[in-house]
Parts: structure tokens; sequence; C-alpha cells
């Protein structure tokens, strides 16, 4: 090898530029707000902020179109742009938007004046993005720690409220824990196969004799990751954060650092082709549903609910991981696609009816919504709908294909489970329609009219729901084209 | 056969959706919103009698059949048909729908704009649920079913409905996840969800492992609609259901909701499953023997109006679900005739209790008496439906159980003998609640100043009353399309019945 070389492949080409694009354009973004908001007029700020940071997620878009023309690896086979990679750009990007509308007005209700607000989101969006297309362990663990520092903070921005601050530093030190892990076991791989690229580890594990500490490496990164998507026995920290935190940060956390970090695991899982797979995922799978669903069975507070409700769907969507890579791919990013619009719908809803400090957050809150504002009770309905895997909504979808992925792969028992689970699950959404529908509220809660940004925000993700649920065929064919990208 | 044809189901199946979108963006002026729904039913009626007056009446396969892909992976068609049985379970629940429309008109008086929301889709789900011939569209449409009947029961039931609209919802809910699992299973093994290609499959023995697994599919299937019957012993939601769901919401449960039950088991377990139907067939009618008279006892002795309707359609679902396992043209011919004779009875029957309760608030028997006086042509319409219910020749109860319990003789006397105890009983409960409540003199003095029928009360129940009169004088007019659907069903059980003669 010459120096020549070495220095041609260490200076960036336009094309190692285009391979991040939308994370440039999202940094750029973020940025501008950070450099605006001290400038601005505090009490007049927050609508063009915000609108900034909404052209900034919608360019991120583009620019992943953009991006999607040209795929190859860039950065020293640090990045990759592929179809999977584009797929979760695309889904961060859509969520960072609908997030950015649904805080519009949480932010003018609760006071908080704050222009960081939206440039973290934007901030986080750039993590999440860089670990969908990330090749290499160590820089999906920065992109990993951006996201994640991002989300902390956006986690205790309710000030005034001490349950938000506990949300945040909980969040913090746990999470802080979970990223250790992580890199412990990034550390062991590098051990036992003498490489952090996802390719070259790969190719080695594929070569035949396996070292016992490449399972360690698998299962410690595995810790970390379960924690972020918040799998059991990773939960506990869940429904606590969850509560405390705004809400409309709620559904972003709950949907697009999920979504990445399950494009983490399935480059970990498949790409790299992890020792110990379907053991380790058959055991977190089968307990993150078990838990999540019993946990939820007794909430009051609906937040709560959602939380132990997104630890089972974190359950059935590991499931696909335990499947073969051909269908068990597919499954999983439709999961994640369909997972995200629904229940970034859901805590847009639970966001607005919360009012001023997220007051009105518990079941009987709920009561007689039905009859207060029929049209945001009938969108949470089809919302909870198909959380709970009604056909006609991309609830069902999801569920289907990870089943039917787990079928294929004869894991009858793990299947039984699910469906099992599915049944009890229906009970505690339905508990919430039929609150909203049949019981008559002893405290009438004052609820203001949708606003124009949840409006479009509510419109997108039931859009979404539905679509996938009518139409999933376009979705789950391009995410079956990504799994035989990879099995090529 | 037209151009109209083609889309014609789909246009049947989804007016009623399409109406009940539009009246999401109405403004809340009640008078308004029901007139609109009235419309929308009422076109919707006039357009699905498109399919008996074009209906081929020879011929036994479906018609107006509509076959597209819908998603590709799953391999999901949008493919829908009808056939004797199914076209006029259609029309019973498009004749149905006005009818709810109008007893509604003045009981419901709050959220009304919702109520007719929810009763377009329930209608829409219902057609669909008799015209899918995709097992997947299938799912979806007996789905659709159960959310907007449980909302109806949960918001505008009386005293205990949250209670029963949960029951009702669970009760269903559950069975059905059997059925999705013996869905699944016939697609991972069969690669499609279309009805006629994995009946055609099954048929020639291509289906993979089918043997080990048919019994257990049977019952995958059996169990969803044997809740939705209800057979007895899964009938326990029914009478709560019944007593508190709003009468529209009874009159479409009773109609129609208990046929999808029995008509999936026309359709389904003895269209796919025709060797697991005969060989189950002797423990099914059993069950149906004791619905019938099991629930014409607890009938007998219900002090609420309402109750003993309720029960008095176990007893007459009981029927059905005899007349189809007993396997005979009679048998079966007969159980489609019950199926629509007890949704235009039992639907009036719920109707005209609806009307004493919106006078009095009650449903007691105890609480009236003598009630020929003020209300003689309430009492008129109550005797006739009555007796149509109970099964009076020239009506049109009679002439479906006569069938039935033909059939069910012809399968074994002794089903017959037991099933037409049946028959006694109905006369019992159904003539001593009529004396009971019409008779005699007027025991309480706040019944003397009700109010008789009104001139919309009396537009509901007419036509019901002129249709039970049709079916009994001119049975034909439905019986010659169902009978060539019936054969259809049972011709593989000839050729089962053959086989075992040659072993």
């Amino acid at each position: 090898m010459n120096s020549a070389g070495d220095i041609a492949q260490v200076i960036p080409q336009a094309a190692d530029y285009i391979r991040i694009l939308p994370e440039i354009v999202l940094s750029i973004f973020g940025m501008v707000i950070m450099v605006l908001d001290p400038l601005m007029d505090e009490r007049r700020s927050q609508k063009t902020l915000g609108t900034i940071a909404l052209v900034g997620s919608l360019a991120a878009l583009a620019a992943t179109l953009f991006q999607s023309r040209f795929p190859g690896l860039g950065f020293g086979n640090m990045v990759r742009v592929d179809s999977f990679s584009v797929f979760f750009h695309f889904l961060v990007a859509a969520v960072a938007a609908v997030v950015i509308l649904t805080s519009y007005d949480y932010m003018e209700v609760q006071g908080i004046r704050v222009g960081e607000y939206y440039a973290l989101v934007l901030f986080g969006a750039v993590g999440m993005s860089l670990m969908s297309s990330a090749m290499e362990l160590v820089l999906i663990f920065i992109a990993l720690e951006i996201s994640s520092i991002s989300t902390y903070i956006l986690a205790g921005f309710r000030r005034r409220a001490a349950i938000s601050s506990e949300s945040s530093v909980k969040y913090f030190l746990l999470g802080s824990f979970a990223t250790a892990f992580f890199l412990y076991g990034v550390a062991l791989m590098f051990g036992a196969t003498g490489s952090t690229s996802i390719t070259v580890i790969g190719d080695v594990l594929r070569s035949g004799h396996i070292p016992l500490l490449a399972y360690v490496g698998v299962a410690l990164m595995f810790v970390g990751l379960g924690f972020k998507v918040a799998a059991a026995p990773f939960h506990v920290w869940t429904p606590d954060v969850y509560e405390g935190a705004p809400s409309p940060v709620v559904g972003f956390m709950s949907t697009a650092p999920k979504a990445a970090v399950f494009a983490v695991l399935l480059r970990i899982m498949f790409e790299a082709d992890a020792p110990g797979r379907v053991a380790l995922i058959w055991v977190v799978a089968a307990l993150s549903m078990t838990l999540g669903n019993i946990g939820a069975l007794v909430q009051d507070n609906v937040k709560r609910l959602l939380a132990y409700s997104s630890i089972a769907h974190a359950g059935y969507l590991l499931v696909a991981f335990a499947a073969l890579p051909n269908n068990g791919i597919p499954a999983a990013m439709f999961y994640t696609a369909s997972y995200a619009a629904m229940n970034i719908g859901a805590f847009a809803v639970i966001s607005h009816i919360g009012g001023k400090d997220e007051r009105y957050v518990t079941l009987e809150d709920y009561e007689g919504l039905g009859r207060r504002s029929p049209m945001l009770a009938a969108t949470l309905t089809i919302f909870l709908l198909s959380l709970i895997g009604i056909p006609i909504t991309g609830g069902f979808f999801a569920k289907f294909y990870v089943f039917s992925a787990a079928l294929q792969a004869n894991l009858v028992g793990l299947v039984i489970i699910g469906v099992l689970n599915s049944a009890v699950a229906s009970y505690y959404y339905l508990r919430l329609i039929i609150v909203m529908y049949m019981r008559e509220a002893r405290e009438e809660v004052p609820v203001a009219p949708v606003p124009f940004g949840l409006g479009t925000a509510l419109a997108i993700s039931l859009a979404a729901t539905i679509y996938l649920g009518v139409l999933p065929g376009r979705v789950i064919d391009y995410a079956a084209r990504t799994a035989a990208e990879w099995a090529r | 056969m037209n151009a109209l044809d083609g889309s014609l189901l789909t246009l049947v199946t989804f007016i009623p959706l399409a109406g009940a979108l539009l009246l999401l963006l109405f403004p809340r002026r009640d008078r308004d919103i029901r007139l609109f729904a009235l419309v929308v039913s009422l076109l919707e009626f006039v357009l699905s009698l498109h399919l008996p007056v074009h209906f081929q009446r020879g011929q036994g396969g479906f018609q107006y059949e509509v076959n597209h892909l819908w998603i590709s992976n799953p391999n999901i068609h949008y493919h829908m048909g009808v056939d004797g049985v199914s076209m006029w379970l259609v029309v019973l629940t498009t004749f149905l729908t006005p009818l709810c429309v109008l007893i509604s008109w003045k009981s419901i008086h709050e959220r009304v704009k919702e109520f007719f929301i929810l009763l377009l889709v329930l209608q829409t789900a219902l057609i669909g649920v008799f015209v899918a011939l995709d097992l997947f569209l299938f799912y979806f449409f007996w789905e659709a079913t159960l959310i907007p009947m449980a909302l109806l029961i949960g918001m505008y039931g009386h005293g205990r409905r949250v209670y029963a609209a949960v029951k009702f919802f669970l009760y269903t809910m559950v069975a059905s996840m059997f059925m999705l699992a013996a869905i699944l299973w016939l697609y991972a093994k069969t690669g499609t969800f279309d009805f006629v290609s994995i009946q055609t499959a099954i048929g020639n023995g291509q289906v993979e492992h089918f043997a080990g697994a048919a019994t257990w599919l049977f019952l995958g299937f059996f169990i969803a609609f044997a809740v939705k019957v209800p057979l007895f012993p899964f009938h326990t939601w029914l009478p709560d259901a019944h007593v508190e769901a709003p009468t529209a919401g009874s009159v479409l449960l009773a109609g129609v909701l208990l046929k999808m039950g029995t008509y999936g088991m026309l359709r389904f377990n003895l269209g796919l499953f025709p060797a697991q139907s005969r060989s189950n067939a002797w423990w099914i009618m059993v069950l149906a023997l004791i619905g019938i008279v099991y629930g014409a006892l607890v009938a007998m002795v219900q002090p609420n109006m309402k109750k003993l309707i309720a029960y008095s359609s176990i007893s007459h679902l009981g029927f059905v679900v005899l007349g189809i396992f007993s396997f005979t043209q009679a048998g079966l011919d007969g159980a489609t005739f019950v199926m629509l004779a007890h949704g235009v009875s039992t639907g009036a029957l719920f109707m005209l209790a609806g009307i004493l309760y919106e006078r009095r608030h009650t449903y007691e028997i105890a609480e009236f008496g003598g009630l020929a006086t003020p209300m003689p042509v309430y009492a008129t319409f109550f005797l006739f439906i009555v007796l149509a219910s109970l099964g009076l020749p020239l009506l049109n109860g009679f002439i479906g159980e006569f069938l039935v319990l033909s059939g069910a003789f012809r399968d074994r006397a002794v089903y017959g003998i037991l099933g037409a105890t049946g028959v006694i009983w109905s006369a019992c409960y159904l003539l001593w609640m009529y004396q009971r409540v019409f008779y005699g003199k007027v025991t309480h003095p706040v019944n003397l100043s009700l109010p008789d029928l009104s001139g919309r009360e009396r537009a509901a129940l007419w036509p019901a009353a002129a249709i039970a009169l049709l079916m009994g004088v001119a049975p034909l007019l439905w019986l010659n399309a169902i009978d060539p659907a019936v054969q259809t069903v049972l011709a593989p059980f000839a050729q089962l019945a053959s086989k075992m003669v040659i072993r």
C-alpha cells in the first residue's frame, strides 16, 4: 500500500459528502436555530424556530431522496448508503417533522420558551440517521451517543415539573450505563475478530470458528441496545421516563431512536451474522411481550400504559430478529414504520389532551372524550385499534409479517406466545376506548380545539397508519428488496 | 348481465360507508342527519334489489363476482360474489336498516350523528361478511362488525350497557382468534386466501398435512361461528347484549349479526371441511337441540320482554344449526329460510318492544296488561308478528321450520321429534306473553293513556308485516334461488356418502 493512496482515502470526496448529506442538512438547520435563538424575542421566536426546524426535517427528507440515487460506501467504508439506510433516514426525518408539528402548540400551552428544543430534535435525528447508515461499530457508538444525549435533555424539558427532571436524570444515568455496556461489547468484538467494521466482522464470523469472546461481545452489545429499545429485562426505566417526559418527546423517543437502534441491531444480527442470535432473541422477545402486556394491564396513567405497550411492541418486533433474514428483515422494517406511525399519533393526541402541565393523563380524564371531542377520540381509537392489530390498520400487517416470518423459521412456540399476548393486549387498549365512549365524565376536562400543527401531524400519522394497513405492498416490497441486497 | 353487475357488489357494500363518511361532514342538525341516513339506507335497499331481480335463479355458483388483486404479499384478493344464500342475507340487511333508522328516529336524541354513522358503518361490515369470498376479506369484515356494534350497545344502551358491550366484544373477539389461526394455517399451506381456490385445493387433496389438522381447523372456524349464533353453551353474552342494546342495535343484532354465525357454518364449515362436518355433526346437533329446548324454556319464565325475545332467538337459531348439520336438501333450504324469516319477525318483535319502551321505559311484562284497549293497532301488529314468529302456516315462520324438521327427520327421527317440541314451546311462551301484555283489564292506570302507533312507527312495521306474509304465501320466490346454492354446498356430501358405501 502506498502512502499516496492512503491520503487519497482520508481526504473526503464529494461522493463521501453525499453519503451523509441528510445528516449535514439536519446539523446545519440545528445550528442555525441555536444561533438565531438568543437573537430573537423570546415570546415570538418559538413559531419561527419551529418552522425552521420543520423545513430542516423536510430538507433532510429531500436530501435522503437525492442520496438514494447514489448508493455506496463513503468515508473509507465507514458509512453505507443502501436501500436499508434510506428507509430509516426517511422514517427518522418524517418522525422528526411530525414531532415538530406536534410540539408547536404543546410548547405554547406549557409555556416553555426555549429554542434549543427544536435544535435538539434535529441533532437527535442526526444521530439516529447516522446509526442506520454506519458500518463501523465505533461510528455507531458515536451516533448512538449523539442521539441519546439529545433525548436525555429533551426528556427534561418540562423544567418546572419535578417528574420531568426525574425522568431526565433516570434516563441519563441508566442510559449511560447501557452505552457503556455497548462499548464494552464493541471492545470484546474487536478482540474476537480484529475489526470494528461490520462487514469484516461478518466475514470473520462466517469463515468458521467462532471464538467464545464473540458470543460475549454480542451479548454485551445487545444489553446496551436492548436498553435503548426498552426490551425486557432492560425495560424498567421506561414507564417512569415516559411518564415524566413531555408527551411529544415521548412520541419521538418511543419511535425514532427505537427505529434507529433496531436498524443497528439488524445490521449486527444479520449483516455481521451475530452468533447465538436465535436463543438470545427468543428469550428477550418472549420476556418483553409478556412483561410489557402484564404491566400495561394495571396502569391508570395513559402515558405509563403506552410505555408498557411499547415494551410489548419491542417484543413483537424482536420476534422478527429470530426469523430468517430473507423475511425477518422486511418484517422488522415494516414493523418499525407502522409502529412509528401509530405510536407517534397516539402521543400527539395525548399531548393535546394533557393540557397545561400535562394534568390530564389518567384514564379518568378520558371519560366522555367521545362526546366532548369526537374527532380526537375517533383518531385515538384508530391508533389504538392499530396497536391491537385490527385489520386495515398498519398494526395488523406488522404483526402478520412478523409472525409469519417466525412461522417460516419454525418458531412456533414464540408465535404462540406472541398471539396470546396480542389477545391479552387488546384488553387494555379497549379499556381506553371504552372509557372514551361509554363512560360519562365525572369532572369535565376541558379540551382545546385542535390547532393546525397538531391537526396536520395527526392527519399524517393517520394516513400512514391506514395506508400501511390497506396497501402494505409497496413498503413491504421495498423492505424485501433490502433483504435481497444483503443476501448478495 | 350488464355493465353494472361487475361493480354492483362493491357499490352495495360501500354505499353505506360512503353515507357514513358524508354524515361526518354534516353539521349537527339532528333532523337532517336522520333524514339523510334514511335516504341513504333506502337508496341502498333499492340498489340491493337489483341482486335478486337479475339473479340467475337456476345456477348454484357465485354470481356478480368481482376479483382483483388487492395486496400481493400476503396474497389477498378483493374477491366478492353471492350465491342464493348470501344474496338473500344481503337483502335482509338492506331491508332492516331503513327500518332501524325509522325506529330510532325519536328514541335516539343524544349523539345522533355518531349513532347513524355507526349504524351505516355496521351495515357495510355486515354486507361485507356475506359477500366476501376471500378469507382475509371475510375476516376483516367479520371483525369490523364488532366495533360499531359494541359501540352502539355501549354508547346508546340502557343500564348495564358497558358490561354488556365489553362482554359481547370479548366473547366474539376471543372466539374469532381461533378462526384467524385456522385461516392463517390455510394460507401458510396453500399460499392463498381465496375461498374457491382453497376449497378446490382441499377437495383435490393438494394441501399438505391437511388430514392431521383438519379437525382443528374445522373447530377453529366452528367456535367463532358458534359463539356468534349463539349455540348453547356459548350463548350467555346474547341476553345481556340484547337487553342493554338500543332498539336498532337489537334489530340488527338478532336480525343479521346472529346469521353471520350460521352463514359462516354453511359456507365455511360445510364448504371447506365436509368430512369433518359429517363426523362432528352428532354433537353439534345435540347442542342445537339443547339450545332449542333450553332457549324456549328459559324464554318461558322471563319477566323481561326483551330477554324473552332474546332467548327465543337462541331457540330459533337452534333450528338453523339443526337444519345445516342434517346435510339434507330440505334441512339446508329450511335453515336458510329460517334465517331470513327470523330476521324479519324477530327484528319486528324487537321494534315492537322498543316502541313500548319509548312510552314506558321498561321491558317488564308485569308492568303492562290490557294494552289492547289503549293501543289497538299496536296490539294487532304485535299479534301478527307473534303468530309469524311462532310458525303459523301461511306466515314466514312456518315453512322454514317445517323444512328443517323434515330434514332432521330424514337424518334421524329423534332429532325431528325433539326439534318439533321447540315449535310447541315457542307457541307457549309467545302467546303467554301476548296474553299477559295485551289481554285482561288495564292494571296500571298509567298504561291507559299510552298513545297508539304513530305514522312513523307504522311505516317501520308495515314492511316487516307485509314481507312476513309474502314469505309465508310465496316461499318459492326465495327458495328457488336458495335451492341451487344449497345443492352446490351439498354436492361433496353426496360424494362422501357414496364413498362410504363403496368402502
